[in-house]
């Protein structure tokens, strides 16, 4: 039998070995990735493929809209591979968020019974949204191929540009799972700022289209550091990187992912309360 | 002193809010209370506030040695399932410090986190990694979990076509297969038939027999009675009892009934009043045929010849199993104080309603069904039969008394032929 270390409870002291905790449980990721992958996909008439239906779905709604019908330019770039490049990071970030924003609700029977460290649940939520992540880089795989976009190095770069877009996806996971648990608004708040934000990002669009002066306010969403950057790994539109607009783009999601933590951690013990 | 759990003066409040001040859980709320906090700072004026600290439990204290059987004794609302939780690390306590030594699971409700749409193959590992198993021990113990279960034909059905005596067969045996070094139970013989519930005791035996400990708790003294050697009492959210478990059951049951003191009984004649009858439960030991004591008072206004009383025992399936009867010859006009003992009753273990009867003067004096109710416990001194009947609800059996059996020549008895 393992022998356990003491566990001491101490009214308003925080635990004295989270990380610890979390690591011990580190199968439970796993298995509560397992548990929604299987979960979202049972009884469902096609299954996995769902994970493809959307992203297509969107890529020939806004090809036809914006490259089409409204011209909008794509540097060169195949319209739809333009488009799908800003989907995969967006549609993995709004899966993600949303489910956060409903994660803790949905497992209350667990919560109130069970000890784990909680911060688990949202970080198995983002685990399960790589899965239509990776379906979606399969597809880009696939529509450069068809399209007869140029291999070049730059495509190297692609996963180290998609950390900040893990980070911050991370990030903000963990604080509207926080939120959505203490105010019951978040739930109506983040399917429409989702809504909005798949705008005012560049995704159906090249950020090129926005004028020179507004760049540095609009580099300040995170995503067009990311997209950019994915771009640029993609169809190497540029000589180099948006660096700054990269760093902007880590650096705040370096801060959501570490004050969504802290907020967590501060509110975490009183979710069985609160649920 | 070596522990695997201690707990010093722990305490847990809930806020309650009263209807003018909803709790903070809408963002406006929180705004508008940030905002109207402000103006009442600025303004300096002091507003009632309509909130309301309620503890649920109060300077608990206690501590378990590894190995030791307890049981959580205590009507609802007294504060056991928030004990439970905060030991298991669902709650947190707002005083006081608890120490564990051990892996802790916890049964707080059998198949916590099954998953409806999933098999009872998925959501054995995924209850398992929950409670704290690792994948390598959960495929280890697969095939005796669901052999304790008996869900073998219907492992990989979605859970949410299992009948509830399946899913609970199937949540106990994930969580006492766990090898935890503490276990919490609350309340799951509640659920399933006879068979398993001697089952889950028997597993709970074992788990204790490997010098594992066990917190208990259950409505049903007779699983309380059998399990456990030492009780905790809760009552309010404080701790008034913590002894061993046949004192703490007798206790917390006479506690019970000095609360529901009878309501003053009518007889059937207008020269009878202020009729009470009582029974003694903290005179009452625990086990098979021991004594029963009742006290009986009224007042008399007329001289009474030929009184009778008797006290009809009736279980729980409407059978009156037992009358007892007392008799007196003449009785004084004034108020009259009795106690009636009842010595070799017999009647088993279980849960028996009184009927009382008087008779006097030539006339049916009083008639009252339900006067109080009679719950009768096992020991664990008792005869087998009778620690069984006990277990299985043995309500339904009446009394039981022990037969000589004496063998004769069988040829004897054939020669009629």
């Amino acid at each position: 039998m393992p022998s356990h270390p003491e566990i001491i409870i101490e009214a308003g002291k925080s635990e004295h070995h989270y990380w610890r905790d979390v690591w011990r449980y580190r199968e439970l990721f796993y298995f509560l990735a397992w548990r929604d992958i299987l979960v979202r996909y049972k009884q469902t008439a096609i299954g996995l493929a769902w994970a493809l239906v959307r992203p297509l779905f969107t890529i020939i709604v806004f090809t036809l809209i914006f490259g089409r019908l409204a011209r909008l330019p794509s540097e060169g770039a195949p319209y739809s591979a333009l488009v799908l490049v800003g989907m995969i990071p967006w549609q993995f970030f709004a899966s993600a968020v949303n489910e956060a924003s409903l994660g803790l609700a949905n497992k209350e029977n667990i919560i109130t019974k069970v000890y784990f460290p909680r911060i688990i649940i949202p970080i198995s939520g983002v685990i399960v949204n790589l899965v239509e992540l990776a379906v979606g880089l399969a597809m880009l795989a696939v529509l450069l191929a068809w399209q007869q976009v140029a291999v070049t190095l730059n495509m190297l770069f692609l996963p180290l540009i998609l950390l900040p877009a893990l980070l911050l996806t991370f990030g903000c996971a963990v604080w509207v799972s926080a939120l959505s648990v203490r105010f019951r608004d978040f739930r109506q708040v983040v399917p429409f700022a989702l809504q909005m934000g798949l705008y005012i990002s560049p995704i159906a669009y090249s950020a090129a289209i926005i004028p020179e002066r507004w760049r540095v306010w609009y580099a300040l969403n995170p995503f067009t550091g990311i997209i950019e950057g994915l771009r640029w790994s993609v169809f190497a539109s540029s000589p180099t990187p948006p660096l700054q607009e990269l760093a902007i783009s880590l650096g705040i999601a370096t801060l959501a992912t570490a004050s969504g933590i802290a907020y967590f951690r501060s509110i975490e013990k009183r979710f069985a309360e609160l649920l | 002193m070596s522990y695997a759990i201690q707990a010093e003066s722990v305490g847990k409040s809930f806020i309650l809010h009263h209807q003018r001040n909803r709790p903070n859980d809408s963002l406006r709320d929180a705004l508008a209370g940030s905002l109207s906090h402000l103006g009442r700072s600025l303004l300096r004026r002091e507003e009632t506030d309509q909130t309301e600290e309620f503890w649920a439990l109060k300077d608990i204290s206690f501590e378990i040695r590894p190995g030791e059987r307890i049981g959580l004794l205590g009507r609802n609302g007294a504060g056991k399932s928030t004990l439970l939780k905060i030991l298991s690390r669902t709650l947190e306590p707002s005083t006081g410090r608890i120490r564990i030594r051990g892996r802790i699971a916890s049964l707080l409700e059998v198949g916590t986190g099954f998953h409806p749409e999933l098999t009872g193959r998925e959501n054995i590992y995924f209850n398992g990694a929950m409670l704290g198993m690792s994948k390598a021990e959960i495929g280890r113990k697969f095939d005796e979990i669901v052999d304790f279960a008996e869900v073998e034909q219907f492992l990989d059905t979605p859970v949410k076509h299992y009948s509830s005596g399946m899913y609970v067969r199937l949540g106990f045996a994930v969580a006492a297969h766990i090898d935890p070094e503490i276990l919490i139970v609350d309340e799951v013989l509640a659920v399933g038939d006879a068979r398993f519930q001697k089952k889950c005791i028997g597993k709970m035996h074992e788990i204790s027999e490997e010098g594992r400990t066990l917190l208990f708790v259950s409505h049903n003294m007779h699983s309380i009675m059998q399990l456990t050697q030492r009780a905790l009492v809760l009552d309010r959210g404080q701790m008034v009892c913590d002894a061993d478990t046949r004192d703490a059951v007798t206790k917390y049951l006479s506690a019970d009934a000095g609360e529901d003191i009878s309501l003053p009984l009518r007889a059937k004649v207008d020269w009878i009043d202020d009729v009470n009858f009582r029974w003694l439960r903290q005179e009452t030991d625990i086990g098979f045929n021991k004594p029963l004591n009742f006290q009986f008072c009224f007042t008399t206004e007329q001289h009474t010849s030929r009184l009778v009383v008797t006290i009809g025992f009736i279980n729980t399936i409407g059978a009156l199993v037992l009358t007892c009867k007392a008799e007196l010859d003449h009785l004084q006009a004034g108020p009259q104080q009795f106690r009636l003992s009842i010595s070799d009753h017999h009647l088993t273990p279980g849960t028996y309603f009184v009927r009382l009867d008087l008779w006097g003067s030539d006339e049916h004096l009083l008639e009252q069904d339900n006067v109080c109710t009679v719950d009768l416990f096992s020991a664990s001194t008792d005869d087998r039969l009778i620690q069984r009947i006990a277990r299985r609800r043995g309500d339904k059996f009446g009394c039981y008394a022990p037969i000589t059996l004496q063998i004769l020549h069988a040829s004897e008895s054939h020669q009629h032929d």
